[in-house]
């Protein structure tokens, strides 16, 4: 890995912190109703597809598909080497997505509808969720 | 709604003006106030987007309502400001619900920016322009910021490009927003950038975050722009035609997200366009003017299907060539410029230009409805993404 770029860190709190330190043991992890598994994002404590009011943290697979991507260009942090910034859908759940950025693929490369798996990057206590193409079978 | 638009006033809009967003705003303010046919004594209402925003994007708050409350010396029986809402516009609804429930007669609406002056080092990213390092991000923010997601330059991108791939959408239908408000921006003397642009022009300018260029981002201007909102009796005490306030649009059906929206393609846009058809009685057909918000040229594009112009996904062949949208077109749009050319006021140069058609003072830039005489009827939008409100004008004769 060559340098890292700049990031503005999360401002970790009890409803978030298993989010951004889940990547600790390579696992991506989404608040989920234990009630009737529907995944929540960003977490709440309130299933609104079955009224539950028991939601914990629970392991994805890390693969989805790219929903939309952009390639910026503009320095907003400094930086003036284009990085891209892709919205990743995940393939537990329709409309489950994140904002993220896609590492080990050129800009060029990326296509909607690629399939992609979560990779991170640690920073300071933040793991931060990337996503890199994915290898093997059972994606999108 | 029982309310009406009596009176409009603008100050000077322009790059680093160099004056204080009170200073302008007491232009707008006494100008509206005039031509509503009011002293500063019949105020009885104050309304604002986004009131004071400490730690907001330097020059984007203009002055909050308690200082212009108190610079005026205004007699107040109802007063608000505040961000969250149907967009911009949510200020101008609050007013025409306030008139209608009697809670005032006379609502000064204002939105200011001082953005060029703020700005002069350049745009920089939410949460970036403080110096001394960056603050940790929390709240919705924490899902882009942290991404280098830093601007909504960067999540109306994302919007535009799904788009593009679902509907086969064009770059050069894109330009056409910005190809149309620059030609109508030749015509108002008071838009920022007058110069003609050619598509050439457009494909050359910088690429600022993929499908978007520079040109398919609005331009920071100082301005302010106020609105009198009345009690529909004031009609009948100005020389002039008023706009009534016909319907709004305020729904947000969907989560306010903005990146886990049901329809990334469309947003909030279609919530709000879709419940301005629900409290009246005109169609998409009846509207001679449309004033849609162009932050980024591809909202204009999102505020075309929302409204029911065209069908979903079906914006890029409605503004193909750019005929249908010009000034002499089937439905002309962002007749001012838009703030792609005529300048960011954030939505409401958009409202300001609606109520210039309505009355027929729009000078050069004149919409002619091929039926004759003066516009009738004006659609005017704002916001993107989560964040979306919209309002159908109707033209009242005056006295």
């Amino acid at each position: 890995m060559t340098d890292l770029p700049f990031r503005v860190q999360p401002a970790l709190d009890d409803e978030n912190r298993f989010f951004w330190t889940s990547g600790e043991d390579g696992v991506l992890r989404f608040a989920r109703c234990s009630g009737c598994d529907y995944w929540l994002h960003p977490p709440a404590p309130y299933c609104p597809s079955c009224g539950g009011r028991d939601v914990a943290p629970d392991a994805v697979s890390g693969r989805g598909q790219v929903w939309s991507f952009t390639v910026n260009h503009h320095p907003w942090d400094g930086s003036t080497d284009p990085w891209n910034i892709v919205l990743v859908e995940l393939d537990e759940q329709q409309g489950l997505r994140l904002t993220s950025n896609l590492v080990g693929c050129r800009d060029d490369e990326i296509e909607i509808g690629m399939a992609v798996q979560v990779t991170f990057e640690e920073r300071d206590g933040v793991w931060f969720p990337l996503f890199e193409p994915a290898t093997g079978e059972g994606s999108a | 709604m029982d309310a009406v638009i009596s009176g409009i006033g603008q100050s000077a809009v322009g790059r680093r003006l160099g004056r204080s967003g009170l200073d302008l705003t007491i232009d707008a303010a006494l100008e509206a106030i005039a031509d509503a046919g009011l002293t500063v004594g019949d105020i009885d209402g104050l309304a604002t987007y986004p009131g004071a925003f400490p730690g907001g994007p330097p020059g984007f708050s203009g002055p909050g309502s308690p200082d212009v409350h108190d610079a005026l010396r205004l007699s107040l029986n109802w007063h608000r400001g505040g961000i969250e809402g149907s967009a911009q516009l949510a200020a101008v609804v609050d007013a025409a619900a306030a008139v209608h429930a009697g809670l005032a007669r006379h609502v000064l609406v204002y939105r200011t920016v001082t953005e060029s002056s703020a700005q002069a080092q350049g745009r920089q990213g939410i949460g970036l322009s403080g110096g001394g390092g960056a603050p940790k991000m929390g709240g919705s923010l924490q899902w882009s910021i942290p991404m280098r997601a830093y601007s909504a330059a960067n999540w109306l991108a994302l919007n535009c490009h799904r788009h593009m791939h679902e509907f086969g959408t064009t770059h050069e239908q894109l330009a056409q927003i910005a190809l149309n408000a620059r030609r109508n921006a030749q015509r108002n003397p008071k838009a920022v950038y007058r110069d003609p642009m050619t598509l050439d022009d457009y494909f050359a300018s910088r690429m600022i975050t993929t499908p978007f260029r520079l040109f398919d981002c609005d331009a920071p201007v100082d301005g302010s722009t106020a609105l009198i909102v009345s009690a529909p009796e004031q009609a009948s005490a100005v020389d002039h035609p008023v706009a009534r306030v016909e319907s709004v649009g305020t729904a947000l059906r969907g989560r306010p997200s903005w990146d886990q929206f049901d329809d990334m393609t469309t947003m909030g846009a279609r919530d709000a366009g879709a419940m301005l058809w629900e409290r009246t009685s005109l169609t998409p057909a009846d509207v001679d003017v449309a004033e849609l918000y162009d932050g980024f040229s591809f909202l204009t594009m999102v505020w075309l299907e929302a409204l029911g112009f065209c069908g979903r996904g079906e914006s890029g062949p409605f503004i193909e060539d750019g005929h249908r949208i010009a000034l002499d077109g089937e439905l002309p749009v962002n007749t001012h410029g838009g703030q792609l050319s005529a300048g960011r006021l954030h939505g409401y140069g958009f409202i300001h230009e609606a109520v210039l058609q309505l009355r027929g003072e729009a000078g050069e830039r004149q919409v002619a409805p091929r039926r004759g005489g003066h516009p009738e009827v004006a659609a005017v939008a704002n916001g993107g993404g989560p964040v979306a409100g919209s309002m159908l004008l109707v033209r009242e004769d005056g006295r």
